[in-house]
């Protein structure tokens, strides 16, 4: 992993290292050469760890509190809000804090997309991250069902019931997840051991989401591959870390706001009635971040082809590696990939608009042309744009574009890379 | 390809394989089964309900295994439009009368078909039930008629007792 040797300093260090090299490894991240023109959207990946962090001790505390069964669910969310001390403000940065989570993770899947981090030699690192956010899908779908209001009992009831639209053992399978013949309490505690479970999975696959990144280094907003370590490159400490340190400041900033300000306004107010399995509530929609997709379900007329559309939307994501055929990184230097980078952006935007609205009438419509073109730029346009598209001149180094009109030349390139070109 | 022979090796590995599968296959089982409904839940089998009290035009709505189910006393007009309807004009075809052995009484699951929410009583297009989470309509005999629903709602076995008992389940 370290492109050096290191030795530690002190006897006990060594000793130490010796036997466990973990100063190596804190070595190998205070040195990590990273390219030195990162700019702010490189820098979610520190704020989801502190996101995952704060789900995780929340959560911790939450459940210290919470009882797990139908019919005491939804009074000890009550309870934790209004007797257990500083209840209110734990159970909101954690419900918040799911929000931030998917907030911060789309802004990173995007600056991914636009950057083209996904290419090879990035291919594993990415379908890991694709994998964590499928994850963090299920950790929030089961945690949403938790505090056992209405949106809790008939979302789950909604989302377990897609597994009904399976041939022959579909009803079986929704039976087993269930515990029972409806939603209820097998299925309550069963949720609760999962959600409890998952962030830990999740931390697990961010250890290899790092080491996998760890192989070839960052992507870069040119995208080009810079030599490591070189001109192009600066240590992660204290140059990343003190960026990060920043930028995670101004994102707590925005949780705080909702925490404090705001806190239900991502929510649902039919959450706050407790479930009830006689009534449905006249309008279920998720939450915010499942919004999307929800309407790709929902814009198939038939019930096994929208399930069927609506895991693809996601599955398709692993593919894109593959589907991209640009050997261009960067949308810097794709001018038509840009105007479509940004059409998928108003696309996903509208599909999560649509969602949140009834499907019915104008809404449907739109739902259905916005489904067609998610699967239109990812099967269609990306794979052809990579042979049709004129892209621009990519530098050779990320100092040439600074540097580049200088007489200098030579030592703003990459010195590598120039004896290759010779 | 030069041939390869078949050593006691070979079939020692095969054979601890075969065993191992199997082995693992009977531990996994119950740590698969267990999810399943428990044998309390499968103890709430049955339901008997009490009509004594309906007059036609209502439906009563109990709780059967966890879910809803719709009783409910047709008026004549009602067992006419039901028995009108050709069965061409549906998506899953059922007669009414399958559906509805003594055409005054309804019993069936309320629960949509599509992704298990509870239709509204007396709502939609057809006279019937609207589910409200996704659409779909359904008519007095609880038969899907239009909307992402695909089949039809769900007749549960049920039985009269006396003439004023259900037995649900």
């Amino acid at each position: 992993m370290s492109d050096h040797e290191y030795t530690p300093k002190s006897n006990f260090g060594k000793w130490f290292n010796d036997r466990l090299p973990l100063l190596t490894l804190a070595n190998h991240l205070t040195d990590y050469p990273t390219p030195k023109n990162l700019n702010y959207w490189w820098t979610f990946g520190g704020i989801l760890t502190f996101c995952l962090v704060t789900q995780i001790v929340t959560g911790l505390v939450l459940a210290m509190h919470y009882i797990a069964h139908a019919d005491m669910a939804f009074d000890s969310v009550e309870h934790i809000m209004r007797d257990v001390n500083y209840g209110w403000l734990i159970r909101y940065i954690h419900a918040n804090g799911a929000s931030m989570f998917f907030l911060a993770v789309y802004i990173h899947i995007f600056r991914s997309l636009f950057y083209g981090s996904y290419k090879a030699p990035r291919e594993i690192i990415w379908i890991i991250g694709i994998i964590i956010y499928l994850l963090m899908m299920a950790a929030a779908f089961m945690g949403y069902v938790l505090p056992w209001g209405q949106m809790s009992f008939w979302g789950a009831t909604v989302i377990t019931n897609l597994f009904s639209a399976i041939p022959l053992v579909g009803e079986g399978i929704v039976t087993w997840l269930w515990g029972g013949y409806s939603v209820d309490n097998p299925t309550l505690t069963r949720f609760f051991t999962l959600h409890y479970l998952i962030p830990f999975l999740i931390l697990g696959l961010v250890v290899l989401h790092i080491w996998a990144l760890h192989v070839p280094g960052n992507n870069n907003p040119i995208g080009i591959d810079v030599k490591k370590p070189s001109k192009d490159t600066v240590p992660f400490h204290p140059y990343i870390v003190i960026k990060d340190a920043f930028a995670l400041l101004m994102f707590m900033i925005v949780f705080a706001f909702f925490v404090f300000y705001t806190p239900n306004i991502l929510g649902h107010a039919d959450n706050y009635i407790e479930a009830n399995p006689l009534v449905t509530p006249a309008h279920i929609v998720p939450e915010w971040y499942l919004l999307p997709f929800y309407a790709i379900l929902r814009s198939v007329p038939d019930k096994l082809m929208g399930v069927i559309a609506m895991l693809s939307a996601i599955f398709i994501l692993a593919a894109l590696p593959w589907l991209d055929t640009s050997k261009i990184r960067s949308a810097v230097f794709r001018p038509l990939y840009r105007q479509f980078y940004w059409i998928l952006v108003a696309d996903v935007l509208i599909l999560g608009y649509v969602g949140a609205m009834p499907a019915e009438g104008l809404y449907l419509l739109i739902a259905r042309v916005a489904t067609a073109y998610y699967f239109l730029h990812f099967l269609v346009i990306l794979p052809i744009l990579g042979f049709r598209e004129r892209t621009l001149p990519v530098p050779l180094s990320i100092t040439e574009p600074v540097l580049g009109g200088s007489s200098n030349l030579a030592a703003a390139r990459d010195d590598s890379r120039l004896e290759k070109l010779k | 390809m030069s041939e390869k022979k078949t050593e006691r090796r070979d079939f020692l590995f095969t054979a601890t394989a075969a065993v191992g599968a199997v082995g693992v296959g009977a531990t996994v089982w119950p740590m698969i089964d267990q999810m399943n409904p428990d044998a309390s839940v499968k103890a709430l089998a049955s339901t008997e309900v009490d009509v004594s009290s309906m007059n036609p035009g209502k439906t009563i709505t109990v709780l059967w295994r966890g879910k809803p189910v719709f009783i409910r006393r047709r008026t004549p007009e009602e067992i006419d439009e039901a028995r009108a309807v050709k069965l061409d004009d549906l998506k899953h075809p059922e007669k009414d009368e399958d559906r509805a052995k003594n055409p005054e009484w309804l019993v069936m699951l309320g629960v949509c078909t599509h992704l298990g929410c509870v239709p509204l009583d007396q709502k939609g297009d057809y006279n019937g039930w609207f589910c409200p989470c996704h659409g779909s309509h359904y008519d007095i005999s609880g038969r899907i008629r239009k909307g992402p629903a695909p089949t039809n709602m769900e007749i549960p076995k049920y039985e009269f007792v006396n003439a004023n008992t259900i037995k649900i389940g």
